[in-house]
């Protein structure tokens, strides 16, 4: 930070920043104390903290898990996100290399296409993508990271192929020259170059698919998998009565390690979204 | 080398290009093919024309549901982005804590929609029990719900964004500025307004279409009640198309004019604030 930018009231705007930091993490710290408390006192007054007479120590977490098994949810969530997003980083940039190395017609029109496919919202396809997808077998946690491959193509293309643009083609040339195949000189000289790049679309892609809802909802098999926003949700039941029990320690198992691993990784992830924001 | 990489499509472009056409490409075009038609499943779709896109009109929850996500948009991109903005100026004056305050703001971008949905209808719900009253009681309590709970989602990453653009500006720029006598506002105005206008631009297509195309956090906050009253366009299709028998040509109808929205959107704004960029 330069000098010309040093504030006059640094003091005092530490002072208000962490008074609105403090109530930014408030709803988290709610919803934790909230699920060592009764049913009952949850709803009549949840910023009450537990007391003798609230609390029930872990009988939330323990009837929630029994009701939606979580911790299954919670490996078919992380299955499905790492595998969705290491097929997408590693098909989506050797096809964005393919594509804008291969001038025609047709890769030209497949940039567009893939463009084009970043503004049509899901409703758009949802209901025949579902039915193609039912008829191919793919409501499973293998096949559905086929779906996300191919609708989660497009940012992660577009991204790509503004990266591969700034790349000098004599390094490539140089290699292909000393007798490099394709398929070496893209492993050996261009995806490590491409790497700043490939952690932003990780980023934005695996935020998505970890968290995203209706995509899974519609194309898996939910009476057998189910991901942690469907078993979140799985918990309201029919006609909206909610264990708000059970429902505040799930929450709490579902953000506890996102959380844990933002910290671990926020330089990371927070550098990513600026490099994918300024691409995209 | 074009010619050495073309005989490679196989395995550079085809796998990505294969699950785009089963994720994509497939499921749009039949989309659009069913709009025209009457079907309860992809097989047995008859056409009839215009018919559906004429029986939407006829229908009062979706043109509720339009006005009411349109309303929602504006006042959520509006919010988002003018406190996005204001904590990233008061951000970049090098404060101390400034780290942590960027790292606590932006949490709540990892936690899936479905999740904040039901973590601020416990807030909400108990705010509101001090007047007793609930979320559903009535859809400008919804509304407002939803509005606050986007802006603590999306302020923290729209945050990002502007900070690196309010980074980007060159010192000496606004050293010159304060050395021809400009005063802070002059110096906002002339200065760091027209300098981060990408961002501006990143920022507000993001919100706009975030807010556009919400579902998740519509679903788990209100699941548009109380009688489809705070139902927005997203969640709107989805229950014309699962929620009804026979509709579900009306459904696909409407998300056809709901991505015809969208792209209109998107375009329209993009030009809009792309004309403002300005050159350092």
């Amino acid at each position: 930070m330069s000098d010309v930018r040093k504030a006059k009231h640094g003091g005092l705007l530490t002072a208000v920043f962490s008074v609105v930091s403090l109530f930014y993490v408030m709803p988290i710290i709610i919803v934790l104390y909230n699920s060592f408390k009764k049913k009952i006192f949850i709803s009549n007054r949840p910023f009450s903290l537990p007391d003798a007479k609230s609390f029930v120590g872990l009988e939330n977490y323990i009837s929630g898990i029994e009701k939606i098994e979580l911790p299954k949810a919670f490996g078919y969530s992380l299955f499905i996100t790492v595998c969705s997003v290491f097929v997408i980083i590693l098909c989506t940039s050797m096809c964005a290399w393919y594509i804008t190395r291969v001038k025609n017609k047709f890769t030209s029109g497949m940039y567009m296409l893939f463009a084009f496919s970043m503004i049509v919202p899901f409703q758009m396809v949802m209901f025949t993508l579902s039915k193609i997808a039912d008829m191919l077998h793919l409501g499973n946690p293998v096949g559905i990271i086929i779906v996300y491959l191919g609708f989660g193509a497009g940012l992660a293309v577009f991204m790509f192929c503004g990266f591969v643009k700034s790349i000098p083609l004599e390094i490539e040339e140089a290699a292909m020259i000393d007798g490099c195949t394709p398929i070496q000189t893209y492993f050996k000289i261009v995806f490590p170059v491409m790497k700043p790049t490939a952690i932003s679309v990780a980023i934005l892609e695996a935020m998505w698919v970890w968290n995203d809802y209706l995509l899974p909802y519609l194309v898996l098999d939910i009476k057998k998998y189910k991901t942690i926003p469907i078993a979140i949700q799985y918990l309201k039941g029919g006609y909206g009565a909610i264990d708000m029990g059970a429902m505040m320690a799930m929450i709490v198992i579902a953000i506890i390690p996102i959380i844990i691993f933002y910290i671990s990784c926020q330089k990371y992830i927070i550098e990513g979204v600026v490099a994918g924001a300024v691409k995209g | 080398m074009e010619k050495a990489i073309k005989r490679y499509f196989p395995i550079f472009a085809l796998p990505t290009l294969a699950a785009f056409t089963i994720g994509f490409i497939l499921p749009f075009l039949l989309g659009v093919y069913l709009s025209f038609c009457e079907f309860t499943t992809v097989t047995d779709s008859k056409f009839v024309g215009f018919k559906n896109y004429i029986r939407i009109w006829g229908d009062s929850t979706f043109t509720h549901s339009l006005w009411y996500t349109a309303l929602f948009t504006i006042v959520s991109v509006l919010f988002i982005n003018i406190i996005a903005f204001a904590v990233a100026m008061l951000l970049t004056k090098g404060i101390k804590g400034t780290n942590v305050f960027r790292t606590v703001f932006f949490m709540p971008n990892l936690i899936g929609g479905i999740i904040l949905g039901y973590i601020w209808q416990l807030i909400l719900n108990g705010l509101l029990a001090n007047l007793e009253r609930t979320l559903t009681y009535n859809s400008a309590y919804g509304f407002w719900g939803l509005v606050i709970l986007m802006c603590w989602q999306q302020v923290g990453y729209m945050m990002i964004i502007y900070i690196a653009g309010i980074q980007n500006i060159p010192g000496d720029l606004i050293e010159a500025a304060k050395i021809d006598g400009a005063n802070n506002r002059q110096l906002l105005r002339h200065v760091t307004l027209p300098m981060v206008m990408p961002s501006i631009t990143i920022c507000s297509f993001l919100t706009l279409t975030n807010s556009f195309k919400l579902f998740d956090q519509n679903l788990a906050l209100t699941a548009g009640e109380p009688s489809n009253k705070s139902e927005m366009l997203a969640l709107n299709i989805f229950n014309t198309f699962y929620g009804r028998n026979g509709w579900e040509g009306v459904g696909q109808a409407k998300a056809v004019i709901f991505f015809i929205l969208v792209a209109v959107i998107a375009i329209v704004q993009l030009r809009a604030t792309r004309d403002k960029e300005v050159q350092a």
